[in-house]
């Protein structure tokens, strides 16, 4: 059971093409890493698939359901759930307050009578455990080390308590500890039955952590399927390695 | 005395313009510069119904308040879909055409000869017509506000204010229409500067156009800003502060009509020397 089909995607900037009738599948509660060179679209992917920007053409199909437009505030409605490739945490916040917002009432007149009862605060401390990030929970997210910074991302989405996890580049720039704990993260949402899609550079975590991995070349589907057959392919090589 | 408590009914007026402008500019990151035309909105509101209607002055100050709502959710309606700078050139753009009709539709507003004689609020019987008896009326809405401004920025649609000034895309990631929340927003601050536009009318007894046009929408910036954004202590600070610098130029020995030009130049020089060694203000929680 495929829980994203995405079928002859395209997007333009200004005239450029970022993607170019890209289709491809992910399977429900499976590991997909995306790669490419710099450039290939895989944040433009990213971008589309969470309703942040709106693709030009195409189909995109999230558990079974057609959509003609996903917007970002409809993300969370479809279960998709994002980290950043440039960390977006909201600076000028409290760490316990940046995971907050996540679980609190969306609802105006909900939200202007709620305050953060016990139960969302329960929540909200087991994940800042389970990040790591327990003794900073009132520090605020701009003091935080990058790699925190990207913790607390994790966090956040963990949160939604999505079906899909969108990572971008979760690994980049991490301390190895932090790393660890964000590898087991995702064994865990895998576990649990969840889908993640892993945007990543580092080739030895692609083998080790998904099932399939797609690579995307100026936009294009380049390649696709289990890590072990799909990076030995000589283009992949080309493109990616420049080999 | 009557002149230390003028001062007072002043800071009580600005504190209410102030604090409401922060939930907008410091807790929602949107630079309003249309603040001014709302307090407007109240002003000529409570003037025209009290003056020419007979209307008590609470009900008049409850349909001004009702008529700010209306028109800020009708402009916040286009400009809720803005953000940074063309948020706040759209606003700018309000100011001037509210202004305008204050100062053009002359059946209504009498244009710049204002509307004098504007009476003093009533209440059983009991009329506000002493100062300090106003300072008791006009510190205890400036106290309402303060409260209905903490219990909103205490909830979680208050944190979601703070998230959409920190990244509004971002938090849309996570099922909020930020728009609706900055349509709100923009409605609540602006009824609250309408209460402080009827006490102003109220107690001065007099509105013309000038006073809501933007230099008070840039007047009601500084506040913010010198007190600090994102903290409502820091509001009245501002406003405080503010409100008392002309009156002390005055006792420096400048001739009045130099304190007053003095005041504009004194505004300007603070904001940019605050933006140079203290963005955050004198209590910020936030830099812009």
């Amino acid at each position: 059971m495929n829980i994203i089909e995405a079928k002859n995607l395209t997007k333009h900037f200004d005239g450029v093409l970022a993607i170019d009738r890209l289709s491809f599948s992910v399977a429900n509660g499976t590991i997909t890493g995306i790669i490419g060179p710099n450039g290939s679209g895989k944040t433009t992917l990213t971008n589309i698939l969470s309703g942040m920007i709106p693709k030009d053409n195409g189909m995109i199909i999230i558990d079974g359901v057609a959509l003609e437009r996903l917007k970002s505030y409809d993300a969370r409605r479809y279960g998709i759930a994002r980290t950043f490739q440039n960390v977006r945490v909201f600076e000028q916040m409290s760490v316990l307050d940046n995971l907050l917002v996540v679980v609190t009432e969306r609802n105006v007149w909900g939200a202007l009578f709620e305050r953060h009862g016990e139960y969302h605060r329960a929540r909200v401390l087991e994940v800042l455990e389970r990040i790591g990030l327990r003794d900073k929970q009132t520090a605020l997210a701009r003091t935080l080390s990058y790699g925190q910074r990207k913790l607390l991302e994790i966090g956040r989405a963990l949160l939604t308590d999505a079906r899909v996890y969108l990572f971008d580049e979760p690994f980049a720039g991490l301390f190895p500890e932090m790393a660890k704990l964000i590898v087991t993260i995702i064994h865990e949402l895998k576990a649990d039955g969840k889908t993640v899609i892993l945007i990543e550079h580092n080739m030895e975590l692609i083998r080790e952590l998904c099932d399939t991995v797609i690579v995307m070349d100026s936009g294009r589907l380049l390649a696709e399927g289990a890590p072990k057959n799909v990076l030995k392919k000589r283009e992949v090589l080309e493109a990616y390695l420049g080999e | 005395m009557d002149y230390i408590i003028h001062l007072l009914i002043f800071i009580s007026i600005y504190a209410i313009l102030a604090m409401s402008l922060n939930l907008l500019v410091g807790y929602t990151g949107l630079l309003s510069v249309t603040h001014a035309a709302f307090y407007g909105v109240g002003a000529y509101t409570t003037a025209l119904l009290m003056k020419f209607a007979g209307f008590n002055f609470f009900i008049a100050l409850a349909i001004g308040v009702v008529i700010a709502l209306i028109a800020s959710f009708l402009i916040g309606l286009v400009i809720s879909k803005l953000s940074g700078d063309y948020y706040a050139l759209g606003s700018l753009g309000f100011n001037i055409i509210v202004f305008t009709i204050f100062l053009n539709w002359q059946t209504l507003t009498r244009g710049p000869l204002g509307i004098p004689g504007i009476p003093r609020p009533e209440l059983f019987g009991f009329t506000f017509s002493g100062n300090i008896a106003y300072l008791a009326l006009s510190f205890a809405f400036a106290v309402l506000v303060y409260l209905a401004c903490r219990f909103i920025i205490g909830s979680s649609f208050g944190r979601a204010l703070k998230a959409i000034r920190e990244d509004e895309e971002a938090l849309k990631c996570f099922g909020y229409h930020t728009s609706v929340y900055k349509l709100v927003i923009f409605a609540i601050a602006a009824g609250f500067a309408s209460v402080a536009g009827a006490l102003y009318a109220s107690y001065i007894t007099f509105v013309d156009p000038t006073t809501f046009y933007l230099p008070e929408s840039v007047l009601l910036l500084s506040m913010i800003i010198l007190g600090g954004l994102s903290n409502l202590q820091g509001s009245v600070i501002g406003a405080a502060v503010l409100i008392l610098l002309p009156e002390a130029l005055r006792f420096v020995g400048f001739p009045d009509t130099i304190a007053a030009q003095l005041r504009l130049f004194v505004y300007g020089l603070l904001i940019v020397l605050l933006m140079l060694y203290r963005p955050q203000g004198i209590r910020g929680e936030y830099k812009l």
